[in-house]
């Protein structure tokens, strides 16, 4: 699966939609690949602030435990409750069904993103 | 990313092929998973799958005293064995701990034994059986056939039917826990009985040079019942839910048989054996710790090895093994707690990432398969 081109990144594997002040933030196909079926998903309350590379939540797979990290500063307005539910949408559909919160940016958001080009560039830097 | 110094079991082309996902595990690079743990778990309990388990040791104990060394190093009662038959066991350490668990399997002839022991402990387990068998100055013949041996499961209630597309011999009759000769697509091999899923299969011994021939011919005559390949992610999640140790975790050098809840494969009755005495004396006194089977209530992240155990906020041990279960749809998880906080219908928590989660003690096995 490509990458969306217009999507951000992280190197933490996140992707980030920018719009209108609001980045909505889920987890890469290749995040999904590595971690395997997706058993649990916990995510902040809406109201939480979070903080560029701090983690804000957790995803389990069968085999581990990962935290996931805000791209962005800004407060939490929206989480994906369906994902929460079934959590295996990270593995379906990382890019669509499995957005995880949408963050009210602090300022421009701050953050260190790639576009869909560099993190591709990235990802074969991280796979050799 | 691969490691020059893993060791590569002789199907790992075919693991490539199937695009598995290698890792390194005891010195070897061994398929993880194949298409996703969970798929392959649901094959196993609903199919059958298919495992590489060349990374698993045997050691060959055929000696003219290979009954009384055997007897002196391990803890089941090796006399009750009639030929072909095998039973589980553990190598235990003078100080009535676990250098590793094993089966041992008679030979069908009645000639001797062979000792399947874990990947992880391999070395040391045979230094050690060689080691004892000078010190007891016994002739075992201890001899480590790894290099000449391989080894590949194939388990599940397809298991059978598809094993037996490929031999004339009337493996179907061999009972569980026991083993025989058989020719199977064409390679003589020991066929087994056995298996770490608590499925119906068996675990099958080719000469190594023909493991490939086993295994193309077992893919092929399972394609069309469901048969898929297995790695170990979910051969770890199918031995949990049938409450089989696994050393390391449930199992180690301080870790006592009887503690472990493994008393029933120690025989205290048969003679002396290496920390027999310091096993003796935790069954009399009673064990200080008990391996206990758990679920966690309600929605929480998986319980996993070494995450702290308590009651009513107080530590009382830590989780051995733990995992969300496939079969049943919920968390569950060993653990190795303060006896006296044990007990099925007993409350714990599970410290998970610092919370504390209700869990409930529940019998074990977590998972019977239908009819067994």
């Amino acid at each position: 699966m490509s990458n969306p081109s217009d999507l951000k990144y992280t190197r933490t594997h996140e992707w980030v939609r920018l719009e209108n002040g609001v980045a909505t933030v889920g987890m890469t196909d290749y995040a999904q690949g590595e971690l395997g079926d997706i058993t649990y998903l916990e995510l902040p309350d809406p109201g939480t602030s979070v903080s560029a590379t701090e983690p804000f939540g957790v995803v389990e797979s069968v085999k581990a435990a990962s935290d996931i990290y805000a791209p962005v500063n800004g407060e939490v307005v929206e989480t994906n409750d369906a994902a929460v539910g079934s959590p295996d949408v990270i593995n379906s559909s990382p890019y669509e069904g499995a957005w995880l919160i949408k963050v009210k940016l602090d300022g421009d958001g701050g953050g260190e993103l790639m576009s869909a080009d560099e993190y591709a560039k990235y990802l074969e830097e991280v796979a050799h | 990313m691969t490691d020059e110094n893993l060791v590569r079991t002789p199907l790992y082309e075919r693991h490539q092929q199937l695009g598995a996902k290698l890792i390194p595990f005891a010195g070897y690079e061994m398929p993880v998973q194949y298409t996703g743990i969970i798929a392959e778990h649901n094959a196993v309990r609903q199919q059958a799958g298919l495992f590489d388990l060349g990374h698993m040791g045997q050691v060959d104990v055929s000696g003219p005293q290979a009954l009384d060394y055997l007897q002196r190093i391990t803890t089941n009662d090796v006399s009750q064995l009639v030929p072909g038959q095998a039973h589980y066991s553990m190598l235990p350490n003078p100080e009535g701990g676990v250098i590793d668990d094993i089966l041992i399997y008679r030979r069908p002839g009645g000639d001797g034994y062979m000792v399947v022991i874990n990947a992880s402990n391999h070395a040391r387990d045979v230094a050690w059986m060689k080691q004892q068998e000078a010190a007891l100055g016994l002739n075992a013949g201890v001899r480590d056939i790894s290099d000449e041996t391989g080894m590949i499961a194939i388990q599940g209630p397809n298991a059978v039917a598809i094993t037996k597309t490929l031999t004339t011999d009337p493996i179907e009759s061999i009972p569980y826990y026991a083993w025989d000769k058989a020719t199977v697509a064409g390679v003589p091999v020991m066929i087994a009985r056995t298996g770490y899923t608590g499925e119906d299969g068996f675990e099958i011994y080719p000469p190594i040079d023909e493991a490939t021939t086993v295994w193309d011919a077992l893919m092929a005559a399972g394609a069309d019942k469901g048969l898929q390949p297995i790695g170990l992610g979910a051969r770890d999640t199918l031995r949990l839910e049938a409450r089989m140790p696994l050393y390391g975790q449930e199992l180690s050098d301080t870790i006592s048989p009887i503690e472990a809840g493994l008393g029933w494969a120690v025989k205290l009755d048969k003679g002396d054996f290496i920390g027999r005495d310091r096993i003796a004396a935790v069954k009399a006194q009673g064990p200080r710790r008990k391996a206990v089977g758990f679920r966690t209530v309600g929605r929480s992240g998986a319980p996993r090895t070494h995450y702290p155990v308590g009651v009513n906020g107080s530590p009382v041990g830590e989780v051995t093994s733990g995992a969300f279960s496939p079969t049943l749809g919920e968390n569950i998880g060993l653990a190795l707690i303060a006896a006296e906080s044990a007990g099925v219908g007993k409350p714990l928590q599970v410290e998970i990432r610092g919370k504390w989660i209700d869990a409930e003690q529940i019998k074990m096995p977590f998972y019977k398969r239908p009819g067994a």
